[in-house]
């Protein structure tokens, strides 16, 4: 016996049911990117790292944690990473906060386009060409030219720490300026009248509303900007010329040169543990401060 | 200026070494892209010959930055119908590391020496067949030292393309010093020339020329001179300018003024700057010679014996050596060359500058403990 409520009971049953089919099908080619393509990749890397050398290079099953105890030679390594991708990004933030701010609140509908597609063209050329001309820019004929011709002669700019973080500022601001611009463009302005109406000097007005409002854009440009260095390869390749290393440089030689698989492997390991590790402290403390949720873009 | 010709232009720069970088081939691939993009501009591929069909269509060649005449793949386009891919590598290791993966495509490529018995133990290039190779002339060659890395097992695995030595620039116009050994080179690096010096972002020649330091052999794979050498490295390191394969740029910017060199890089910095001489040390170091093979399943296996038949052409290869800068063993090559170049001290160095110098050997190449001493010390 079925009363008309029943079957609509079996009918809502139903479509749930079909939507949660239809859930996990649209969801299945992202799910199977993800496992493919990440984990399988992550749980090789972990199983390698473990392993030995073989004789002719590349990994030999084994069950030894020699690699993890070698780390220390890279220590150079993971020194610069962890201090010029940190310093790095927060070079970005405070250049790139202003520019966004700019953008969002004080430029001209008209002139905001026209400086958004300044921010933008850049990109038209590749990163690799852009960063091979900072190679002759901050070379011994470009800048350190100019300034020898001012007084100030034999400064060296190419292949130092400088060079490299220079680099990094040029190449990143503009991961660190859209997401906060999008934020502080979301931003409802009365609410910054309102701040003014109650007393509120600019400062405090920017302290109390715009700042905090703007955090989801901030916390992911540097999350952006942040995440991106930790793996930068290419700046400290062309403009550190083999003196400031970063870990991604000394992973290319292990894997590349080396062949020494199962140290790469390890030393990949631990750079995404201190990734995961820095990042989730951010996280934290940023949420721990009260802030909303990370919105990309 | 037509964009399109522009492009043609700046490839042509491009391939004519002026514009490119040994490093930045490395980085990039930028060899590869180039050629994609030659394939898809028809104003650079000839029309095709009818009798050119057995050949196929295209050809791919894996070799070094600054190595070929770019004239004579259009020769060979022209005569054959066979378009000319070319890559380039940045050093040995990634060159043996690609091919053993599997999957490369490439029909003919220009491996070092000491690599050839590794890739005849490895299974990944094919005994040649020299009547596809009418040009390739044993009986033409002024040494035979250049020829014989190519056998192994009395069989013909690669024959010769060119030789070179591995010494230092010297930028005389700012180095006042008379310099003449390795040792002088570290030891004035490490002191007055501190901050304009480079060194090979490659461990074969950066070690082995750190070992000559101390007077072992460029070759030696012992433990404690070894050590000697990775001591003398980092000790140097914070004096480097820089730790790279590509120090054209440097030395030609008056950044560098003294670097490491292979002979035909020393040779185009001396023919545009001649203030900047070249060194072989006293105490020796390397002399070595590259090769061309033909891997194992090359997809266009004809059209990769012709390039090399092609280039090992004497008229051909006198092109190749005007272009290149490295000097070759073929006596039929020599007798073409302009007699201004068969006297440069550069390219053909005195006989007993030559006597110490050693040919680099496969078991220093593939040494795991050289390999990390050179990785400790760029990331040192």
């Amino acid at each position: 016996m079925t009363t008309p409520a029943g079957m609509a009971l079996t009918a809502a049953k139903k479509s749930k049911e079909a939507g949660r089919l239809a859930t996990a099908l649209l969801l299945a080619p992202a799910g199977f990117w993800f496992l493919l393509l990440l984990l399988l990749p992550m749980a090789v890397v972990i199983i390698y790292s473990f392993g030995v050398r073989a004789a002719t290079g590349g990994y030999q099953a084994a069950f030894t944690f020699e690699n993890y105890l070698d780390l220390p030679a890279r220590l150079t390594a993971f020194k610069n990473t962890l201090t010029l991708a940190p310093v790095g990004t927060l070079i970005c933030l405070l250049i790139g906060y202003p520019l966004a701010y700019f953008l969002a609140l004080k430029a001209s509908a008209r002139s905001r386009l026209f400086l958004m597609i300044l921010v933008i063209v850049p990109f038209w050329t590749s990163f690799l060409i852009r960063t091979y001309a900072w190679m002759f820019i901050l070379g011994g004929r470009g800048i350190p030219a100019l300034l020898g011709w001012i007084g100030f002669p034999d400064i060296r700019l190419i292949n130092t720490p400088l060079a490299v973080l220079i680099g990094i500022v040029y190449g990143y601001l503009p991961l660190m300026v859209f997401p906060i611009f999008v934020s502080l463009e979301k931003l409802d302005k009365r609410l910054l009248e309102a701040s003014e109406d109650l007393g509120a000097e600019p400062w405090g007005t920017f302290r109390q509303v715009t700042l905090p409002l703007s955090a989801p854009g901030v916390i992911t440009g540097c999350m952006l900007v942040f995440i991106l260095l930790m793996g930068e390869y290419l700046i400290p390749q062309l403009l550190g010329g083999g003196k400031v290393f970063f870990i991604g440089n000394a992973l290319v030689d292990l894997f590349l040169q080396s062949l020494n698989w199962p140290f790469g492997s390890a030393c990949a390991v631990a750079l995404v543990a201190i990734m995961v590790g820095t990042i989730s402290l951010y996280l934290r403390i940023t949420r721990a401060q009260g802030q909303r949720d990370v919105s990309l873009m | 200026m037509d964009p399109r010709k522009e492009f043609i232009k700046q490839l042509r720069r491009y391939q004519k070494g002026s514009i490119s970088r040994r490093q930045f081939m490395g980085v990039t691939g930028l060899g590869t892209a180039a050629a994609v993009l030659a394939s898809s501009m028809p104003e650079l591929i000839a029309p095709r010959k009818a009798y050119a069909g057995d050949l196929g269509d295209r050809v791919a060649l894996t070799s070094w930055p600054n190595y070929h005449d770019p004239k004579n793949f259009e020769k060979f386009t022209a005569a054959t119908g066979v378009k000319v891919d070319l890559t380039v590598f940045g050093s040995n290791e990634e060159m043996y590391a690609k091919l053993k993966a599997g999957g490369t495509g490439w029909d003919a490529f220009v491996p070092t020496n000491y690599t050839i018995s590794n890739y005849v133990a490895a299974d990944l290039i094919e005994p040649l067949e020299l009547g596809l190779i009418p040009m390739y002339d044993p009986s033409t060659y002024t040494d035979q030292r250049f020829t014989q890395p190519g056998m192994v097992n009395d069989k013909v695995y690669a024959v010769h393309k060119d030789w070179g030595t591995t010494g230092y620039c010297v930028n005389t116009a700012k180095v006042t010093e008379t310099m003449t050994t390795w040792k002088d080179y570290w030891d004035l690096v490490r002191t007055k020339y501190s901050g304009r010096a480079t060194v090979h972002d490659y461990q074969l020649t950066t070690i082995g020329n750190a070992l000559k330091y101390y007077g072992h052999s460029f070759n030696s794979n012992d433990e404690k001179e070894l050590a000697e050498a990775e001591k003398l490295l980092l000790e140097a390191k914070p004096h480097l300018f820089a730790i790279t394969s590509d120090y054209q740029p440097a030395m030609r910017n008056g950044d560098a003024w003294l670097a490491i060199a292979w002979t035909g890089d020393a040779k185009q910095l001396h023919k545009d700057i001649p203030s900047i001489i070249y060194v072989i040390g006293k105490e020796g170091g390397e002399i070595w010679a590259d090769f061309y093979a033909v891997p194992k399943g090359a997809p266009h296996r004809a059209a990769g014996y012709a390039i090399i038949n092609f280039l090992l052409t004497p008229e051909n290869n006198k092109n190749e050596v005007l272009a290149h800068g490295y000097p070759v063993a073929d006596k039929r090559v020599l007798d073409l060359l302009p007699p201004d170049m068969l006297s440069d001290t550069i390219m053909f160095p005195a006989a007993e500058s030559l006597t110490p110098l050693e040919f680099g050997a496969a078991a220093t190449l593939t040494n795991p403990l050289r390999a990390e001493i050179m990785a400790r010390f760029k990331s040192a």
